[in-house]
């Protein structure tokens, strides 16, 4: 367990720096690669499609999967349902390269998520807080991302959960030993957690953003913000010329500090997806799994 | 030792090299651009981890590539780790891209399969030792020439090799606490 756990966290490790396209089709995912996506995620439906549709949803056909899996060189995630273990049994069955419990489907179970220490491939998970961040890791994620909010191709949420994740990072560096204690009550994690983040300044495993990624600058930002990487699922394939946009977000995230390369990289670049104003939401999957 | 390294910093675990360097005293130069290549001067440079394909692109992209392999043509003492290997290799058999296309060695990509194939050992090192090695979805060495010298090898395929002032492993030095090999390419 320890080793592969190890190997898990280390996979999120050559990812950074790089970003992670939602794709349904082996035709989007040949697209995303070409693109310069450093892993695709499959789904059948991008958040923003889930959005409207409505109704339960739930972990993808294995068989789109697979052709995906056929179609590209680069790893394939794909995503289950918040505490739906046997998902993830058929994910790691299919030999998946990083599973993300995720919660932009319908939650399976309202109070367990899956018990990720159990499986061999690596699971990423969503996090809006630092408790939340270190009780996946406690669960045995080997990757987190911030939930933002997924479909919206609004920012705002994305920011908020990394500027807070920041922030309690930095309140527990600053603590000392005595209130180590104390801080595990608050976050309901365990201290040996807490401390780790006491003494290194940073999460045990790698970090990206994820949830209303939209334009290179939004990707750009959130790189600044501290992101060791990116997700972007509806910004990509709901914009007005995918290849392009994803071509631009990747060359961002590279050089997310250099303004005149960002300036150069953002013009015509066709139309950004619409999306959503967060007063304009009606389900926040944000709330989904805590 | 007074001298400068570049890491390449365009995708993938590049922070994790420079880490290694700075406890070993070396001063490191992160190169995301082409400017970064012409304005500093480097002594050598090290192509991290990461994805092959996104690197490779965005060396075409940000228009590095040919300016980085006159560098290594030139004698620039160059580290690629897994992808970094990849981007050296002159040709690759389950792929029809080429990178940088400098050292006469033929790999194969993603060649233990996908993250449940990933592992980790030690194995012999020649010149260095029993040394520790992981493995992320890496690639080996089919076929080297003559004038590459093989350095290691895990159940039969060449993991680590050198060509002149190139040094390539499959597995991931700059994942693990041990600094050997990076002293073995700063003494190159």
């Amino acid at each position: 367990m320890n080793e592969r756990y190890e190997l898990n966290k280390n996979l999120a490790q050559m990812l950074k720096g790089g970003v992670i396209m939602d794709v349904s089709t082996p035709e989007q995912a040949r697209i995303a690669e070409e693109a310069g996506a450093c892993a695709v995620m499959a789904l059948e439906r991008i958040p923003a499609d889930i959005r409207a549709a409505g109704g339960v949803s739930r972990m993808s056909d294995p068989k789109m999967i697979k052709s995906i899996q056929e179609a590209v060189s680069i790893p394939v995630m794909a995503k289950v349902r918040i505490g739906h273990f046997v998902e993830a049994q058929i994910l790691e069955a299919i030999e998946i390269d990083y599973i993300d419990e995720s919660e932009v489907l319908s939650p399976a179970d309202d109070i367990y998520h899956i018990n990720k220490r159990r499986f061999a491939v690596p699971f990423v998970c969503g996090a809006k807080d630092l408790g939340e961040a270190l009780r996946r890791i406690s669960e045995g994620a080997a990757m987190i991302r911030t939930k933002g909010e997924p479909g919206t191709g609004d920012i705002i949420q994305a920011v908020r959960h990394m500027r807070l994740i920041n922030k309690q990072i930095r309140q527990l560096q600053n603590m000392g030993e005595d209130e180590l204690f104390e801080a595990a009550k608050v976050l309901q994690v365990s201290y040996e957690l807490v401390s780790y983040v006491h003494e290194n300044g940073r999460l045990p495993v790698v970090n990206f953003a994820a949830g209303g990624i939209a334009t290179p600058a939004d990707a750009a930002l959130m790189m600044q913000l501290g992101a060791e990487g990116v997700f972007v699922g509806s910004g990509i394939f709901k914009s007005g010329n995918p290849a392009k946009r994803a071509q631009a977000i990747v060359k961002a995230v590279t050089n997310y500090n250099d303004a005149h390369i960002l300036a150069e990289i953002s013009e015509n670049i066709g139309e950004a997806m619409v999306g959503i104003n967060e007063q304009e939401i009606e389900l926040l999957m944000a709330e989904r799994g805590k | 030792m007074g001298w400068t390294i570049g890491v390449l910093a365009v995708q993938g675990a590049f922070a994790e090299h420079t880490k290694i360097l700075s406890q070993l005293s070396v001063n490191c130069l992160e190169i995301r651009k082409k400017e970064d290549l012409i304005t500093d001067h480097i002594d050598g440079i090290i192509l991290p981890g990461g994805e092959s394909t996104v690197m490779g692109k965005l060396l075409v992209e940000l228009d590095m590539l040919d300016l980085l392999k006159q560098m290594i043509n030139d004698g620039l003492p160059v580290f690629g780790t897994c992808a970094g290997l990849i981007l050296l290799a002159k040709r690759i058999v389950n792929d029809s891209h080429v990178y940088l296309g400098t050292m006469d060695i033929v790999a194969k990509r993603n060649a233990y399969g996908r993250q449940l194939g990933s592992f980790h050992t030690v194995a012999d090192f020649k010149g260095a030792g029993e040394v520790p090695m992981t493995f992320i979805r890496a690639p080996y060495i089919e076929v080297t020439a003559n004038k590459v010298e093989v350095l290691a090898e895990v159940d039969d395929h060449i993991v680590a090799a050198r060509q002149d002032n190139m040094l390539v492993t499959a597995f991931h030095p700059e994942l693990t606490n041990d600094t050997r090999l990076h002293e073995y390419f700063l003494a190159m």
